[in-house]
Parts: C-alpha cells; sequence; structure tokens
C-alpha cells in the first residue's frame, strides 16, 4: 500500500488488514515502554493547512512510538500566503527527505494533488468534507474492540447530523457498509448531500423513529455555521430534533454503543455528558487514535522491518 | 500590385453549394472561385474543407490585467490556429471592457497583433457589477456590438429589463451568463452523485435554467434580442426551444467542452476540469447535441479561458473555473461526430457572425468580391494536444491524452496567411 487517502482506495481486505494490526500496536502501547525501532530512519512530515491539534498530535505520537522523525508545517500561517504554490511547498518539503506527508487541507482532493507532485506516502488527515480515513479505522476498531464482532454483518448503525458537510460521515459509510454493517443516515433533508440514492444506506428524518432500533449511534458534530448558511433555522430546534439528551439515551438499546468523532458541541448534538451513558465510546476512540496511525503508518513505511526489538 | 493567393483543389463550402474548386484571393478579397485558378502563391487544400474563418463568441484573452495567463497576441494566435478570423473578446478584463478607452485599447492590440479580428464585447454594467448600467450608447458608437458581464450573471431583473429596452435602440446584442449566484455559492462542480461522494458544494441546473426562464419572459415583454452563453443543461435547451417556436429573437451557444466532458472528471480531483458552468451529465450532453442538430443551439463557442500554470495548481475550490478552447475547438467538436461538417460551419462562423454583427466581413459564403476571411481543414486527420505546443500561454487543456478529429491546415485572415500546414505565420 502506498497511500492512505480513502476507504474506498483501501478495499475490505486492507480495512481488515489494518486493524489486525492495529491489535499489534495496541499491545505495543501496553508496554511500559511503548516504543519500538520499526520506523528509524523514516520521516513524517505533518502538513495541517487547517488547526487540528488533535489529529496532528495523534499521528506524531504514532510516528514516534515508531521511532519516525517526524516535522510539522502549520502551513496556515506560512509560505501559502506569501504566494508560494501548493506544489512549490511540497516540493521543497520533499526535498528534506520526507517518506510520508500527513495531510489535512480544508479543500477535498488535495491528497490527491500533492500524490502528483512528491514520491512520499501520503495520508489523508481529512480533505474538506471528503475522506478522514484514520477516523474510519479507529471507529471501526473500536467497535470492534467493544463488540469483539470480526465481522459488523448484523450490526446497525447510525450516523446522526450534518452528512453533508462531513468527511468522518463519507469514511465511516464506507467502512461500515464494507465491514457488513447496515447504515442509516439520520438527518434533516438540509444537511443531507443532494443525491444519496446510489449510497449503500437509508434515510430518515426522524431520530426518534431510529434510535430504539440501533446497535451504534454515531453522532456527528454540528457547526455553528451551519445556522448562519441557513442549513438549519436554530441550534436550538437542530439540538431539539436530532441532538443525544437523557430521554433519548434511555429509548436506546440496551448494549447500544454511542459514539462521536470529537471535537463535541456539548449543549447542540451532545445534550449530556458522555459518561452519562453506558456505553459510550468516545474515550476509547481517542486512546485508539494512536493504535490506528502506527498502523497506517507502518503499513506504509515499513516495508522490510519488523515490530519487534526495543527503541 | 499585391500578390495573389490560391487555394488548390479544397471543398468550399457555401449555405447553398459544395463543390470542389480553387478559390483565388488578391488584396484581402475573394476574387474569384472556380476550377484551374492560377496565382502567385498556392496552398494545397486537397481532402480539406474551405469555409469562412470561425468566429469565436466567447474568448477571454485576459488583456489588460492578466497577461500572465494570455495577451492578446497569444490568444490571436491561438486563434488562427484553430481556423477562426474573429474572436470576440469577453470583457472581463482589470480594467474591464466598459469604456471607450478600454475597448479601444483592445481592437488597437488585436490590430498589432494582426491575426485575427479582435471585436471587443462591452459590459452591460458598469465594473460588471451588475448595479448600474455601462454607457451603453457611447461604447455601440464605438464599434461595440455585443455586450455581456460574462463570468457574472446580471442578477437584479429590473436592472436587465432596462438593459434589454435600452439595447433596443443601439442594434446590438446582450449576451447573458446565466447563473443565479444564490443558487452557486462557493459551487465547484455540478450537483449530481458525483459532487454528494466527493463532499464537493453543487453547481445545480436550476441555476442557470431559472436565469435563462427569466431572461426569455424579459425578451418576451422587451422585444430585445438576447443571446445566451454556454448553457450546459437539458432543460436549457428546452426552454431556449420553445422560447424561440414563441418567435422570440433568442439565439445561444454550447461550448465544446460542455459538448464532450462530463462531471465525473471532477473525481480526479484535477482543477483543469472546473469550469464555470460546470461539467455536466452525459443527459445534458445528449440534450445539447439534439439542439445543436434542431437549431435550438446557433453557436458552439469556446469560452476560452487561459489561467497561469499556479492558480490551477490548487485546490479544486480554489482554483479559478475555465478551460482552453481555440486551438481545440474544431478537433473536439468532429470527434464528438455531433453533426455534419455544413453544421458545423454554421455553428462555427455563420451563425456566430450574425450573432455578433460582424456578417459583413465574416462568415460570408466564399465568393467573389467577399472579404478573405477563410479557413482550410482536414476534417479526418486525428491528433492529440501536446500542451507545451499550444500557442495559448497557458496550458489549462483538458484534452490531455484524448485523440482530436478534425485539423485546421490554414487560415487566411483579410487575405494574408496566418497559418499554413498547421504553423503560425507570425
Ligand atoms: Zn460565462
Ligand atoms: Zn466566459
Amino acid at each position: 500500500m502506498k497511500h492512505l487517502r480513502s476507504i474506498d482506495e483501501l478495499g475490505l481486505s486492507g480495512l481488515m488488514g489494518l486493524l489486525q494490526l492495529t491489535d499489534h500496536m495496541a499491545e505495543i502501547n501496553q508496554r511500559p515502554v511503548p516504543k519500538v525501532p520499526a520506523l528509524r530512519g523514516r520521516t513524517v512530515a505533518s502538513l495541517f493547512f487547517e488547526d487540528s491539534t488533535r489529529t496532528r498530535l495523534s499521528f506524531e505520537t504514532a510516528a514516534k512510538r515508531l521511532s519516525a522523525d517526524t516535522m510539522t508545517f502549520n502551513v496556515s500561517t506560512s509560505s501559502v500566503n506569501k504566494g508560494e504554490s501548493l506544489r512549490d511547498t511540497v516540493a521543497t518539503i520533499t526535498d528534506m527527505g520526507v517518506d510520508a506527508f500527513v495531510v489535512r487541507h480544508k479543500s477535498v482532493g488535495i491528497p490527491w494533488q500533492i500524490s502528483k507532485w512528491t514520491s512520499a506516502s501520503i495520508i489523508n488527515a481529512g480533505d474538506g468534507a471528503h475522506q478522514h480515513p484514520t477516523q474510519a479505522l479507529v471507529d471501526c476498531y473500536t467497535i470492534r474492540e467493544a463488540t469483539h464482532a470480526q465481522s459488523f454483518a448484523g450490526m446497525k448503525v447510525a450516523i446522526v447530523g450534518d452528512i453533508k458537510h462531513s468527511r468522518v460521515a463519507r469514511s465511516n459509510i464506507q467502512a461500515f457498509t464494507l465491514l457488513g454493517a447496515s447504515v442509516v443516515l439520520v438527518a434533516p433533508p438540509t444537511l443531507l448531500p443532494p443525491d444519496v440514492s446510489h449510497w449503500p444506506v437509508s434515510v430518515s428524518h426522524k431520530l426518534d423513529e431510529v434510535i430504539g432500533t440501533v446497535d451504534v449511534l454515531y453522532m456527528l458534530r454540528l457547526q455553528s455555521e451551519r445556522m448562519a448558511q441557513g442549513h438549519v433555522p436554530t441550534l436550538r430546534e437542530y439540538s431539539e430534533q436530532y441532538g443525544l439528551t437523557q430521554k433519548r439515551v434511555l429509548a436506546l438499546k440496551s448494549d447500544a454503543i454511542v459514539m462521536h468523532p470529537g471535537p463535541m458541541n456539548r449543549g447542540v448534538e451532545m445534550q449530556i455528558d458522555p459518561s452519562d451513558v453506558k456505553n459510550s465510546l468516545i474515550h476509547r476512540q481517542v486512546a485508539n487514535g494512536v493504535s490506528v496511525r502506527m498502523a497506517v503508518l507502518f503499513e506504509l513505511l515499513g516495508s522490510g522491518s519488523s515490530l519487534g526489538g526495543q527503541a | 500590385m499585391s500578390k495573389s493567393l490560391v487555394i488548390k483543389g479544397g471543398t468550399v463550402i457555401n449555405r447553398k453549394s459544395q463543390e470542389v474548386s480553387d478559390v483565388k484571393i488578391e488584396n484581402d478579397c475573394v476574387i474569384e472561385v472556380g476550377k484551374n485558378l492560377k496565382g502567385d502563391i498556392q496552398l494545397d487544400a486537397s481532402g480539406c474543407f474551405v469555409s469562412s474563418g470561425f468566429v469565436d463568441l466567447h474568448a477571454h484573452l485576459r488583456e489588460p490585467g492578466k497577461e500572465e495567463a494570455e495577451t492578446i497576441e497569444t490568444g490571436s494566435r491561438a486563434g488562427a490556429l484553430g481556423g477562426y478570423t474573429a474572436l470576440v473578446a469577453m470583457p472581463n478584463t482589470d480594467p474591464p471592457q466598459d469604456s471607450v478607452a478600454v475597448v479601444d485599447f483592445v481592437r488597437e492590440q488585436g490590430k498589432r497583433a494582426g491575426l485575427v479580428d479582435v471585436v471587443p464585447s462591452g459590459c452591460i454594467t458598469l465594473g460588471r457589477q451588475g448595479e448600474s448600467l455601462a454607457p451603453m450608447a457611447e461604447l455601440a458608437h464605438a464599434g461595440v456590438t455585443f455586450f455581456t458581464d460574462d463570468g457574472n450573471g446580471v442578477q437584479d431583473a429590473a436592472l436587465m429589463r432596462r438593459a434589454l429596452e435600452y439595447a433596443k435602440g443601439l442594434g446590438v446584442t446582450l449576451a447573458q451568463h446565466c447563473e443565479v449566484a444564490e443558487l452557486t455559492k462557493g459551487a465547484v462542480m455540478n450537483e449530481c452523485s458525483c459532487c454528494t461522494d466527493l463532499g464537493l458544494p453543487g453547481w445545480p441546473a436550476i441555476a442557470e435554467e431559472l436565469m435563462v426562464f427569466r431572461d426569455i419572459e424579459l425578451v418576451r415583454i422587451t422585444g430585445a434580442s438576447m443571446h445566451f452563453l454556454h448553457l450546459s443543461t437539458k432543460r436549457s435547451v428546452e426552454l431556449v426551444r420553445a422560447a424561440k417556436r414563441d418567435g422570440l429573437p433568442i439565439t445561444a451557444e454550447v461550448t465544446p467542452h460542455h459538448l464532450s466532458l462530463t462531471q465525473e472528471l471532477l473525481a480526479s480531483y484535477d482543477p483543469v476540469f472546473k469550469v464555470n458552468p460546470p461539467l455536466r451529465s452525459i443527459e445534458d450532453i445528449q440534450a445539447l447535441k439534439v439542439g445543436l442538430l434542431d437549431g435550438t443551439i446557433d453557436a458552439i463557442a469556446t469560452d476560452h479561458a487561459p489561467h497561469p500554470r499556479r492558480d490551477k495548481e490548487m485546490s479544486l475550490d480554489l482554483a479559478p473555473p475555465g478551460m482552453l478552447g481555440l486551438e481545440t475547438a474544431l478537433g473536439v467538436v468532429l470527434a464528438e461526430g455531433a453533426c455534419e461538417i455544413r453544421d458545423v460551419v454554421a455553428l462555427m462562423s455563420w451563425n456566430p457572425a450574425k450573432i455578433a454583427r460582424i456578417d459583413n466581413r465574416h462568415g460570408c459564403d466564399v465568393i467573389a468580391g467577399t472579404k478573405a476571411n477563410l479557413c482550410v481543414f482536414d476534417p479526418q486527420l486525428t491528433w492529440s494536444v501536446v500542451p507545451e505546443r499550444l500557442a495559448s500561454k497557458s496550458i489549462n487543456t483538458p484534452y490531455i491524452g484524448r485523440t482530436l478529429r478534425g485539423r485546421v491546415r490554414h487560415t487566411i485572415f483579410q487575405g494574408t496567411t496566418t497559418v499554413i500546414d498547421g504553423q503560425a505565420q507570425k
């Protein structure tokens, strides 16, 4: 595997392979010194055009635990503003000797464009509303860890909220359905993409009709700018219709799982403290982030090296 | 005494005839069409068609203001290589073509290049801001016959109505870029299943169609004539067809790219495929082709829109829309095989000359006494685009890797050969 840009590109066997590899990484992370020399001499550059300290730190921690060198470019504050083209920026960093770029950008397709301009591997850490494949891997791994299920066949997942603008939703729809889950999208019509008829999902506009039937309730973040854009009249109205309230928690099946990719909008899509939910996996999602990203980095850069030894 | 030029052995296409003849040119006029003509210079045209030179209703030549992308000279050369003898220069220059000074400058630069007739269009509104009318009468006096705010549609219906009423007294054509701006904020590609997958904001067909509908109705009440630029959707074609059936003075153009490329290409994330209006579906293409055949669409226009390399080495949302068109138009249209050669000449020369109101010197039958603005093209020759070899200053062609059919061999502008055997002469 050369790049990780979308779940589609990864395919089912790639997805399963990475989930298995994540088990090894999780084991390493349990050790007193969670570090192996597997990627010694390799360099991973995080190229973040959009601020996301959480995701960036997750990747950089993963790289360090595999003994890779890391470089950080917060491009929003550097060269791009000085008229340097994206291509120039990538070429310059490539010349410094980089094996992989971890790329976050507000624009769709940037990871694919960049891969035309560098020989390094590209890991998509989120491109616009398009894809966020490592988040989907984290979520699949987290569900697998909680349910001990190898396949998601027979599992029903509701993804609730702003599907239209969500890269997490697009990656997760692909990943969950690849693994066999049935997915229902729950959102007001204004927060759904224009045409989902070719997606292997069903659609509902009423959370209350769905909530009692699902095994996984996946809540998406609603950004307050959606109100300014007229997608929803008010955040209050949205939260009444689609937010997770105490009452809705009670409507969940007793073993249903609640997830959220973070950061949460308390009082909007989450009207409760996640710790009030018995089966909230939100903290596991964060914890598993590092293991999953270690697996991705090792898969892309670790050819020929083993996971053994002490760093 | 100037030298005479004879084009030998081509099939001359006129409105009511099509036969193998030689064409003799002296000074800037055709002086004889017949058999076995002799002249000081001879150009072989065997296997080729000889027609009036092409007229592009829609070329962004970028000068003044964005000479990094194109100049009037490089754009003219690209035009000549594409068989064009006249280019209507779009007004979204900097400064915009809303004053006599700028319009005169563009025309003069065209003359200086001397490769095609550069016909400056004028803005409908001052600065293309859509707020108040440009000095249309003054511009018309200075020879402007074609007005548009291209790039921006005129959003204000009352202002568009006034522009149409005002234009009626001037004998000029108004041309609308049909896009209701509120519906296309941030739009990158057609609103379709593809934009759903990619998470890109969609440019819905309705944004074009609403304005086509509105302006048809404004034409109906004002009686002024209007031309629709680059129509791209099935329903737009239907609206124009119905308006023409009602006898309204409406004309319309489509671009070669809207006849040949579809929305799915955006999944390559390559901004070379970003254009405004966006590439649409295969159903839209089919409807546009039917429109070409039944006369709903009057002209094929390139919307030639050069952009420097670094502007297109951006993300899809940040890159400017637009693609090159002048040098590939004929090859794309013939490769699509949507219509007969005679229709192609009508769509690329006769009709646009009339719409631009320059049919006194362009788009004329090739007969003794008419201006020698001619195109000689081989309809069968297949070729592929090498971007670095294009005469345009930019390389944003979407046709890399595609085989085109039909290529311009010679172009004659005002009696002078601007292109011989596919090579620009200056
Ligand atoms: Zn336009
Ligand atoms: Zn244009």
